[in-house]
């Protein structure tokens, strides 16, 4: 176990119990103490909490590279040093391509590998997949609805992001349970198991390696592995090794860090009933309390690894450091929020960065915030009334995406 | 009044359209423009000024035309 934490500025630990809990007034003594904590833990890192340092950190790629963005990580490969049974274009896959680009990507092969895949997450594709989303949305509720009780994080929020990028990457969504497992063993669990991170990588790169595969033997029409074969770079084809790279990488960013975010959305309102009420009575404000929760809750916080020597604020930095990019603790920052610690949900200044900034801005923004969205008007427009069945038992996952993991729900009688 | 994009900037979050899509248009990937030259008309300030401050990006500049101001 892990020695409990004495001092948040000078020895954070982001897997601490209280840290998962409650890493509001953690963030908040660190940005008035220290803006740029420190640790020696996990391998060491700094962690930016002021809006503007965050907003410089990620625009300076140069000295910043998205080389590895897993904090707890210390091979740029997802395979650690024993790639023994791994297929040999699954290992061609994370190493070539780097990983998962364009998320561990730096230019020049971030700048294509970005721009070939914004066209089908632009909002107006995404739109197409709003509508069974919806229908998901509603035969979840309609599944539970009569028992008066759900778990609204694995009975709800946890259910929606699998099945929608499942239908997006033209798998069978009887496959979102499996899926679950492996994206949590990959980012959750397995930030702080390795054996577990790899087995659970290799599992995502082997499976998306066989979709890829009989794919170039049927292509079809639209879903994104043929998408991505399809598609040319200067003239040529897509790597085969760059396709399965961001097939992985869409099935973990996409479905941990959305269910966060919904599953956060539901925390707050069965706790908020004027918003509720409001939500019901001015449905125009959805889009608005959207980034409001984004804001407020943001699951995410990716690393940078220092690629130069440097100094920032003071603190001298060296190749081969961490730096967490914590973007949750920016948009609490009142230097840029007005009360920042209240939920607003018609707030009209309200630039977060929980998509990130600079060049590695989210690019499933527009599927996430479709899909908060829909999530939230189908639970509201079924169960208007619910409430937290013991506020002090919901459990949160935190590290590197924060959301909800087991949060009973009640309503009616 | 008039607003402009800097295309350098940009990321393409998509605020700026989702708040006022009579002022701004984006691309296939996302990035965004001003329509009409970025001319404002009078009823929609508010959502220019709107844009400006919910750009993550600082993309966004207004220029106050001094004759009608
Ligand atoms: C609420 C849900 C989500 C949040 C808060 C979120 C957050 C983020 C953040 C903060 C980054 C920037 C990482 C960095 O700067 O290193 C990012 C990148 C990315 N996200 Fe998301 N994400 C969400 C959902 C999704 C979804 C649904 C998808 C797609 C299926 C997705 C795909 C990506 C991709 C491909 C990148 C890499 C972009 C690049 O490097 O150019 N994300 N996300
Ligand atoms: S809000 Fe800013 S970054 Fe986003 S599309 Fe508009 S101009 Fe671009």
């Amino acid at each position: 176990m892990a020695e409990p934490v004495k001092d948040w500025t000078t020895d954070y630990d982001i897997f601490d119990p209280a840290y998962k809990r409650d890493p509001f007034p953690i963030w908040d003594e660190i940005r008035e103490e220290c803006p740029i904590a420190h640790t020696e833990r996990w391998g060491g890192s700094f962690m930016p909490t002021r809006y503007e340092d965050l907003f410089n950190i990620a625009r300076n790629i140069q000295t910043y590279s998205s080389r590895n963005v897993l904090v707890a990580d210390f091979e740029p490969s997802a395979y650690g040093e024993d790639p023994e049974g791994v297929p040999a274009e699954v290992q061609t896959a994370s190493q070539t391509a780097g990983g998962a680009p364009p998320i561990t990507a730096d230019p020049p092969v971030h700048t294509w590998a970005r721009k070939l895949l914004l066209p089908p997450f632009s909002a107006t594709q995404v739109a197409r997949y709003e509508p069974e989303t919806r229908e998901l949305c509603a035969e979840l509720i309609a599944g539970f609805i009569a028992n008066g009780r759900a778990d609204g994080a694995a009975d709800y929020a946890q259910q929606i992001p699998p099945r929608v990028i499942a239908s997006m990457l033209g798998i069978p969504k009887d496959k979102a349970e499996t899926f679950t497992g492996w994206v949590r063993g990959f980012l959750e669990l397995g930030l702080t198991d390795p054996e577990m991170r790899q087995s659970s990588a290799i599992s995502i790169f082997s499976y998306m390696n066989e979709v890829i595969q009989e794919r170039k033997q049927n292509l079809r029409e639209g879903d994104l592995p043929s998408y991505l074969l399809t598609s040319q770079v200067d003239g040529e084809p897509v790597p085969e090794a760059h396709v399965l790279g961001t097939c992985f990488l869409l099935m973990v960013a996409g479905i941990d860090t959305t269910w966060s975010s919904i599953g956060s959305a539901i925390w707050h309102l069965a706790q908020h009933p004027a918003d509720r009420a409001r939500l019901i009575a001015e449905p125009e404000l959805i889009d608005s309390a959207v980034e409001e929760l984004l804001r407020a809750y943001s699951p995410v916080t990716m690393a940078r690894y220092v690629a130069e020597e440097t100094e920032y604020a003071g603190c001298p930095m060296h190749e081969g450091d961490k730096v967490l990019m914590n973007f949750p603790a920016a948009n609490r920052d009142p230097r840029v929020f007005e009360n920042p610690d209240q939920v607003i949900i018609d707030r009209e200044k309200n630039p977060h960065i929980a998509f990130g900034v600079g060049i590695h801005r989210c690019a499933g923004s527009n599927l996430a915030r479709m899909e908060m969205k829909v999530a939230i008007q189908e639970w509201l427009k079924h169960i208007p009334e619910f409430r937290l069945e013991a506020p002090d038992e919901v459990t949160w996952a935190g590290g590197q995406v924060r959301g909800p993991r087991k949060m009973a729900l009640v309503w009616g009688s | 009044m008039k607003v402009h994009v800097d295309s350098e900037k940009c990321q393409g979050h998509n605020r700026c359209y989702a708040l006022a899509p009579g002022l701004f248009k984006v691309d296939e990937f996302g990035y965004a423009t001003e329509r009409n030259d970025g001319v404002v008309p009078e009823n929609m300030r508010d959502k220019a000024r709107l844009a400006v401050e919910n750009c993550p990006e600082r993309a966004i500049s207004i220029v106050e035309d001094d004759a009608s101001a």
